[in-house]
């Protein structure tokens, strides 16, 4: 089961800083467990983050990033009170969507 | 990188040890990079959850629980723990002060953590819990009461168990962190007798730590500490965890809590 | 937690997140062509990663720049950001090339958005971590070496 992500967003000089931190084990494929068996991947493939109804980024990860992954970004506008959205969906059709106002 | 091969050559030419010094300097401008966005504060956001969500057999919230500032208050308890509980009549440490309010308030037993596995189930839910609690002292100082005589008690035996020698190799806690300037591969380790190195141990412990991606409490680090003299592990929350607690928080005394922290 | 949402979002089967946003209404369709690039992520070796990515033979740029520490303690979570100057920077992709699967993530800069994106990759030994950068149709790359200390792929 998805744990919520931690988003943040504040803005500074015209620009609206997003930070966010997902849960979830991003798990290569290519680890074996105690017993010796590969342990399947289980990774976020796709990311996208709105500010109101604008996409304001769209991800794409492989295995490789790191576990509980980390993003930040920023774009332009955006003020106190705008609502961020952001969404993903993993490998095996798992998802999340989490939304943050911007501070 | 060339260029920094070279100038790192020279250095060692000039100096022996400058090279292991921007290793140093390197590896603290990793940390650095990383400490924005901890992890932990994703179990943060589950214990404030797991804080306020009526659980176990009396369907109650961790709401009313006293951490020593009285019921319900989290914000700076843990820079006053560990303390002496009266309604107890022991010195607790979040974990154990923790289990307290778990048993009484939620029905929970203390077995369910004690004689639990690391990351899992009710130990588990005591990682999110800690880091929780710990992030609402985050900046705060360590201000131990060490004018009770229980503190100070366990104090002087969380000193003793510190230098106690034990296990097939005859290590003690001081034996790795006795001494400034010891390391294991390239892991420094605090000299806990001192308040700068005991600072930078009980100021960010509990942590996340990248390695595995586990959050683990301070009952959870000492455990480690044990297994890895190769000696007895101590029970979860025993007497000796706490009183090793009281030694270093004591020792760190002052100091400023950057906790959760965020290890290797 | 919102178990309806994810159920729905379940429900929408193969579209993706993208499809489904679309479906909905809620964003437009070009930027949802990026559905998950597989042959770029299964690529083996950098020229497959950069062909699947249709970047063929990318030119050195100094302004893209990755910032990265020159060693990182621990290769299960290394801090990569990457800034692009080039003016229209669509895209920006990272990939670490003695990764199995070179890249890593891959992200989409819609108008208005700054190119610059932070985040932490994992990394088996030592390797140079590439940044690819599409701007106004062309691709650009520039390169820097990590050391790790301890690799970060293991358990």
């Amino acid at each position: 089961m998805a744990n919520p992500m931690r988003i943040r967003a504040a803005v500074k000089d015209g620009f609206t800083e997003v930070r966010v931190l997902m849960s979830h084990v991003m798990e290569t494929g290519q680890r074996k467990d105690s017993s010796g068996a590969l342990v399947p991947a289980h990774f976020i493939t796709e990311l996208t983050a709105k500010h109101n109804d604008k996409v304001v980024l769209l991800a794409q990860f492989g295995p490789s990033v790191s576990t509980n992954p980390y993003l930040s970004f920023k774009f332009q506008g955006g003020a106190k009170g705008d609502k961020i959205v952001v969404s993903w969906v993993d490998n095996k059709g798992d998802s999340r969507s989490d939304e943050a106002l911007i501070a | 990188m060339r260029k920094t091969l070279g100038m790192a050559a020279l250095a060692a030419v000039l100096a022996g040890g400058a090279q292991a010094q921007s290793t140093a300097d390197e590896i603290a401008k990793y940390r650095e990079m990383i400490a924005d966005g901890n992890p932990a504060e994703l179990f943060e956001m589950e214990g404030e959850s797991l804080w306020k969500t009526p659980r176990g057999p009396k369907k109650a919230t961790l709401e009313q629980c006293d951490l020593g500032q009285g019921p319900g208050v989290v914000d700076g308890a843990f820079a006053r723990m560990p303390r002496y509980f009266a309604d107890t009549g022991r010195v607790q440490d979040l974990e154990s002060r923790l289990l307290t309010c778990m048993e009484t308030l939620q029905g929970i037993p203390a077995s369910a953590v004690v004689d639990g596995d690391w990351n899992k189930g009710e130990r588990k839910t005591m990682d999110a819990l800690a880091a929780y609690v710990v992030t609402h002292s985050r900046g705060q100082k360590i201000q131990l009461d060490l004018a009770n005589p229980q503190t100070r008690r366990m104090y002087e035996l969380g000193k003793r168990a510190f230098y106690y020698r034990s296990g097939p190799m005859d290590f003690s806690c001081s034996t790795c962190h006795g001494e400034d300037g010891k390391r294991i591969r390239l892991q420094d380790l605090p000299n806990l007798t001192h308040k700068e190195g005991a600072i930078a141990a009980w100021g960010s412990w509990p942590a996340y730590r990248v390695s595995n991606s586990q959050f683990w409490t301070m009952q959870h680090r000492l455990n480690d500490c044990f297994r890895q003299q190769r000696t007895a592990e101590p029970e979860f929350a025993s007497e000796v965890t706490v009183a090793l607690s009281v030694y270093m928080a004591a020792t760190a005394q002052g100091g400023v809590l950057q906790t959760p922290g965020l290890k290797r | 937690m919102d178990h309806k949402r994810r159920d729905t979002l379940k429900a929408g089967g193969g579209l993706g997140i993208f499809g489904l946003l679309v479906a909905a209404g809620l964003i437009k369709p070009e930027l949802a062509e990026a559905a998950w690039n597989k042959s770029a992520f299964e690529a083996k070796n950098l020229e497959s990663a950069l062909a699947a990515l249709g970047a063929g033979k990318p030119g050195d740029s100094a302004e893209v720049q990755l910032n990265t520490p020159d060693i990182a303690e621990n290769g299960a979570v290394v801090p990569v950001g990457v800034v692009s100057k080039l003016p229209n920077t669509e895209q920006i992709a990272i990939l670490i090339e003695k990764n199995p699967n070179l890249l890593a993530a891959k992200f989409e800069i819609p108008a208005g958005t700054a190119a610059e994106v932070q985040t932490r990759v994992k990394m088996g030994q030592t390797s140079d971590i590439y940044a690819v950068v599409k701007a106004d149709g062309k691709f650009y790359v520039t390169k820097k070496e990590v050391k790790v200390t301890l690799g970060g792929c293991g358990g």
